[in-house]
């Protein structure tokens, strides 16, 4: 065996600009496929990181009539917030939310709005809902980056707000912009004002009313309360999930097209040389070879292809997404506007995992791609081999 | 002294014979504004800042839950079709061939864009239902002597829990109402002329809904004809008609 890697090596080597060219086309497929795979698990880790820190927190409590997909939900959805949770609440290790619709008129347009009370106190979530601590405003109100650019609006700025109240009844008062926050999060940004959990009690006629609870991870377990639907991260994250899932999905069409390059390069390779080396193939049987330890000999000389990228890819690759990996991925700006969790810098996640995954996944179809015009030398007639007739 | 008490009394009966109460007044602006059942054609001019749209519309309503409207031009909106029932509106859209409901908060908002909410546009309340009114003055408005009404909603559940309006004193029709949120900010203003004498009633031909918040010369609604307590088959009012 032995003698077959080391007979293998030098044949590969020998073979000089042909095995260099298929080398660099497959540490290229490596290199992309090991890159393209940590930008998306950076993406993921990142935007799960981010939405557990401004929405989702270790968990939430739905009111039971609450569905964030249908708006005519919210008219029913609020409930007053389980006694048993007042201590939670009052130390700020959990955030009631109240979430409500309205319409603010941002220089004369009429523009609707999702109305959120958050509690000052929190100290759960990234909302800096501690600045309407600091405010004495009638109505102080925090907004993100996108609405706040969607709108004109900017810190200190007045507007109207106008709501319906429990009943149905009109109402609407100037708020005032406290803080423009940043963050990568659309759904606690896009078309959203955040206001203090009392005030929009008040406003709405609900007092102690929240329609979600976000609970911190120790909080969970120990709590149960009635009327109220318990969604984990495991629910709360899913759209990220799929939505990676899917771009997985769209990057095997990558992987899929560069890996059939390589490999057609390597099988072209293989099976010119099988061609051109009829006499050596001879010769190795006449010494006394088996026909399967040619065959071997053959497919470990392809498959060696991969060890060779691996190597090199190692060589410059490592330097790159290292790099990478600590400068970032600028990403397009706009992005948010769809909807998507995206951060301004991606920064890839490579994982050990992922790379073992991605060697051992390009090592076999290099061999099953070396083997299979290999398996012709089994049915070759060794004195005509020798002879260099083409078979 | 016994001489005086007598004149007295009679100026006191005669004054209040020509101020009629505000629960008075409210009664007899309803006669006019309200109807069992309502069938009419009308034009709707929105003044936004950039343009201005006209919707031609045929609406079919009865008493203050069920009411029905067709759009008969521009032709982008035609045969488009609505039906409210209580606090549910279904809409259908043929370019889409699809009902869609709307409910909550939405029929709160502008309906295409006008200074007109759903709401605003399928209703048809009695006042007397839902407010109580004082008379808080009198004033002359477009060459008419009015009553300035404040109404005060005595349900919770009204869209605005004060009104003021400016009531014509021989015709009992409203020129003028102010409509204004809980806070006291007010939110929306219709003026209303062309007054014309229908069926044996005042009623505005024209009204000029603004709403105040928003920038634009706010949307007029002209009425082009009515028909006041007419049968309308109940089929109207199903969902069925929306695809009809």
């Amino acid at each position: 065996m032995k003698l077959l890697f080391k007979l293998a090596a030098k044949n590969l080597i020998g073979a000089g600009l042909r095995t260099w060219l298929n080398v660099i086309v497959l540490s290229f497929s490596f290199l992309i496929i090991i890159w393209h795979k940590g930008l998306l698990d950076g993406w993921d880790r990142q935007a799960k990181n981010e939405t557990i820190s401004w929405e989702t927190g270790g968990g939430q409590f739905w009111q039971a009539s609450y569905d964030p997909y249908d708006p005519f939900s919210l008219t029913e959805a609020h409930t007053k917030i389980p006694s048993a949770l007042d201590s939670l609440v009052s130390t700020g290790n959990i955030a009631p939310i109240l979430i409500t619709q309205g319409t603010i008129y941002p220089r004369g347009r009429i523009q609707s709005i999702l109305i959120k009370g958050i509690s000052s106190n929190q100290k759960l979530l990234k909302i800096p809902s501690s600045l309407f601590l600091k405010n004495n405003d009638e109505i102080p109100a925090l907004i993100g980056r996108n609405t706040a650019a969607d709108n004109g609006l900017k810190e200190g700025d007045l507007i109207t707000l106008r709501w319906r109240d429990i009943h149905g009844t009109f109402d609407a008062n100037n708020i005032k912009i406290i803080g423009i926050f940043d963050t990568d999060i659309p759904t606690v940004d896009m078309g959203q004002i955040w206001v203090p959990l009392d005030h929009l009690q008040k406003m709405m006629g609900m007092p102690g009313e929240a329609t979600i609870i976000v609970l911190n991870k120790e909080a969970q377990g120990s709590i149960i309360a009635e009327g109220w639907k318990f969604k984990n991260n495991e629910v709360l994250l899913k759209s990220i999930t799929d939505m990676i899932k899917m771009k997985s999905v769209g990057g095997l069409v990558l992987y899929i097209i560069l890996l059939s390059l390589a490999m057609l390069a390597i099988f072209d390779t293989q099976v010119l040389s099988i061609f051109r080396r009829q006499k050596e193939i001879g010769t190795y049987i006449a010494l006394g070879m088996t026909r399967t330890q040619v065959v071997g000999l053959f497919t470990i000389e392809g498959s060696l292809n991969s060890v060779l990228a691996g190597l090199l890819a190692a060589l410059y690759g490592i330097p790159l997404l290292a790099l990478q990996a600590s400068k970032g991925l600028s990403m397009p700006g706009g992005s948010k506007g769809f909807g998507l969790a995206v951060a301004d810098k991606i920064y890839p996640a490579y994982s050990l995992g992922l790379v073992v995954t991605t060697i051992l996944l390009i090592m076999l179809t290099t061999t099953i791609v070396s083997y299979l015009p290999s398996r012709k030398i089994a049915k070759m007639k060794p004195t005509e081999a020798l002879r260099g007739k083409i078979q | 002294m016994r001489k005086l008490v007598i004149p007295i009394f009679m100026l006191c009966v005669s004054i209040n014979a020509q101020n009629p109460s505000a629960r008075e007044i409210i009664e007899k602006v309803d006669k006019n504004m309200s109807a069992e059942s309502r069938v009419f054609t009308s034009r709707m001019i929105i003044h936004n800042p950039r343009n201005t749209r006209t919707i031609e519309s045929k609406s079919w309503s009865m008493g203050e839950t069920k009411s029905y409207t067709e759009y008969i031009s521009p032709p982008r909106e035609q045969g488009t079709k609505m039906l409210k029932l209580d606090n549910l509106l279904w809409i259908f859209s043929p370019s889409t061939d699809r009902i869609i409901q709307i409910s909550g908060h939405m029929l709160r908002q502008s309906m295409m864009g006008s200074d007109l909410s759903y709401e605003d546009m399928m209703e048809d309340p009695h006042l007397l239902n839902h407010y109580t009114g004082k008379v808080d003055g009198q004033e002359r408005l477009a060459d008419r002597d009015c009553w300035i009404i404040t109404l005060t909603a005595i349900n919770a559940d009204v869209a605005y829990e004060m009104q003021k309006v400016w009531v014509d004193k021989d015709r009992f029709i409203p020129l003028k109402k102010e409509l204004y949120a809980k806070s006291g900010v007010l939110l929306k203003r219709m003026e209303l002329s062309d007054i014309l004498q229908i069926q044996g009633r005042w009623y505005p031909k024209k009204i000029l809904f603004k709403d105040v918040l928003k920038e634009g010369d706010g949307t007029e609604f002209q009425m082009m004809e009515i028909e006041f307590n007419t049968k309308i088959p109940d089929y109207i009012f199903s969902k069925a008609s929306l695809k009809k």
